[in-house]
């Protein structure tokens, strides 16, 4: 009997139970796995890849044409496309994440805070956050940075609060359901405090439906920030940013030309590849808690 | 009495009540975020000929001296009565949207009308299927389609069918000088893309909707009596979805608003997305909080049928314990 208890082999690191993970993952998680690694690449190694800088102009011709010095041709002022792309990735991707970890932190906190207090404090801060959820996102950031003015702090801080809200609501449902469980009362009869039982009890076990709602939410402010761009209230330039790349260059789609459309289709594809990941983990979750 | 003998109803109007109490909390909050522009409103207005003689008499123009919240019910009443103000061009802000709101109106539902039966039922085929290939495939390619950018399935749209096929015009510059069939013409390609950007949500969560269903004991149970998998899909799961498949359709179609305003943009088409799009380059504080005050009505009016069409389909819910 006591042999039967343990048949799996007991993991062996968390590095080897990583790569088994990820070798159990379908085609889609794994291809979106190498996207995300890819952009990441590039991203990172933005200055050293990109054949001129970032606001260099290099051409007297503006929207030039595809030639093997300007490998994407040029934008509206004479800068090298291609140059634009690579730097865009490490603006519009770094922008997104730094805003999504500040979301996130900021409504896992409150959401297994209020969790774990409750009472009145938690329907305060509940009713607060329903009120902010009944604007529409877009609408919402629209009117707040028409009265801040769009400057990247203030972008990042507005869309970091309002995203906020959904990493609270599911977070405080999660934590719910796990505050009425055992360890969590016995922790709290020790006499050990909130801040020590939200990190150490009820964190870890709300951890992976935490990390899906994670990657979901990176897509949408991805998409949102680059949407804002898009409308010329989100990236201001010379700054290189996808959303913002494809309305400089617009008026080239009715020439029938398609370069404008390779930054929105870079913003597609990470967000397709998130998005793949997130699908096999939440499948993942959901077939964990099945089995529990 | 009334409670006894129309629990429904009783029900659908106090949610109405919880509706318009949400509005009321998000009129506040459109109000007095302009509080916090930096600057006086006023200076605001007058831009570079902002005199300290001309800012104090445009407060007094403008009731600025009065207190906050005074000034907040005289919008709050003037904006019920259909009158938001004056826009910083000098026109009344309803003469500038009345017109483009009748264009967005139109636009929304046109897609509306369509999206929402031919989604009910792609997500009742992948339902149906499930795990063969038309699910596969159509559930990957909306998964897909929800990570798109908007302004990427715009101009795809615009693309193919404006540049290189050339059937419809890039421009959805509508005028109500055009007659019907012009100005219908002008919008297929808006109305398109915006079917495009919602019906995949849509069909996911009806495909998710249904199959939450068909993980119910009765559902097996039917499967057990030998009922063919179509008809426990459609007399048994259906009937029941209905609730949660009313209540997502209905929430997509707030998720409509904010495809609005891109493809309004994009596709030059006069209705409020542009105007809101507008105004906050101009920083035009009034037609701001008017555009914003709309959005938001309408998100709140969707939220609102979700949840009593929820209600009704749920018999349960009546009695909340």
């Amino acid at each position: 009997m006591e042999q039967s208890i343990d048949t799996r082999p007991a993991p062996s690191g968390p590095l080897a139970r990583t790569y088994r993970l990820i070798c159990s993952a379908p085609f889609t998680a794994r291809l979106g796995m190498v996207f995300v690694a890819l952009y990441a690449f590039v991203a990172i190694f933005a200055p050293w890849i990109a054949p001129y800088g970032e606001a260099e102009v290099v051409s007297r011709i503006p929207f030039d044409a595809w030639s093997s010095q300007h490998l994407l041709g040029t934008d509206q002022l004479g800068r090298d496309f291609l140059s634009r792309l690579i730097f865009g990735a490490r603006n519009s991707i770094s922008i997104a994440l730094v805003t999504t970890i500040l979301s996130f932190g900021i409504g896992c906190l409150l959401g297994v805070f209020s969790a774990l207090v409750g009472g009145i404090i938690d329907q305060i801060i509940s009713r607060f956050v329903d009120a902010l959820m009944s604007v529409p996102d877009l609408i919402f950031i629209l009117m707040i940075l028409s009265i801040f003015g769009s400057s990247i702090p203030n972008l990042i801080m507005i869309i970091a609060v309002l995203t906020s809200t959904r990493f609270f609501r599911i977070s405080r449902a999660a934590a719910l359901n796990v505050t009425s469980l055992d360890f969590v009362e016995a922790a709290k009869g020790r006499g050990e405090n909130l801040l020590w039982i939200s990190v150490n009890e009820v964190f870890p076990n709300i951890l992976p439906l935490l990390l899906s709602e994670l990657g979901m939410r990176f897509c949408f402010i991805f998409l949102s920030i680059a949407a804002l761009s898009f409308l010329g209230v989100g990236i201001q330039p010379p700054m290189a940013e996808w959303g913002s790349m494809v309305r400089d260059n617009a008026a080239l789609i009715n020439m029938g030309d398609i370069t404008p459309l390779i930054p929105a289709v870079a913003i597609a594809f990470l967000a397709i590849a998130v998005n793949f990941v997130v699908d096999w983990l939440l499948n993942r979750v959901s077939g964990l808690n099945e089995e529990g | 009495m009334n409670k006894i003998s129309h629990p429904i109803l009783s029900m659908a109007v106090s949610r109405v009540g919880l509706g318009l109490l949400s509005l009321l909390i998000v009129s506040l909050v459109i109000f007095f975020s302009v509080s916090l522009l930096p600057g006086s409103y006023a200076s605001a207005i007058l831009g570079q000929n902002a005199t300290p003689e001309a800012v104090a008499a445009m407060e007094e123009k403008l009731g600025l001296n009065q207190p906050a919240i005074w000034r907040y019910f005289a919008w709050l009443g003037a904006a019920a009565t259909g009158d938001l103000g004056t826009s910083f061009a000098g026109r009344p802000v309803m003469t500038v949207l009345g017109p483009r709101l009748l264009n967005t109106i139109t636009l929304a539902s046109i897609t509306a009308l369509i999206a929402v039966p031919l989604a009910i039922v792609l997500g009742i085929v992948c339902a149906r299927f499930r795990g063969r290939f038309i699910d596969k495939f159509l559930s990957t390619s909306t998964l897909a389609s929800i990570s798109l950018p908007e302004f990427l399935v715009a101009y795809i749209v615009m693309m193919v069918f404006a540049v290189k096929l050339q059937w419809f015009p890039s421009m959805a510059g509508i005028r109500s000088s055009m007659d019907l069939g012009e100005q219908l013409y002008r919008m297929v390609l808006p109305i398109l893309t915006l079917l495009l950007v919602i019906l995949a949500h849509m069909v996911r969560n009806t495909r998710a909707a249904i199959l939450s269903v068909m993980s119910s004991p009765y559902v097996e149970m039917a499967r057990l009596q030998g009922e063919s998998e179509g008809r426990v899909v459609m007399r048994q799961a259906l009937p029941n979805a209905i609730g949660p498949i009313a209540s997502v359709v209905a929430l997509n179609l707030a998720y409509l608003i904010s495809g609005v305003v891109v493809i309004e943009v994009v596709f030059v088409y006069p209705g409020v997305g542009q105007a809101m799009i507008d105004a906050v380059r101009n920083r035009d504080v009034p037609v701001i909080q008017a555009c914003a005050l709309i959005f938001a009505a309408a998100y709140i009016g969707f939220n609102l049928i979700a949840d009593v069409i929820s209600i009704i389909s749920n018999p349960r819910l009546l009695h909340p314990r």
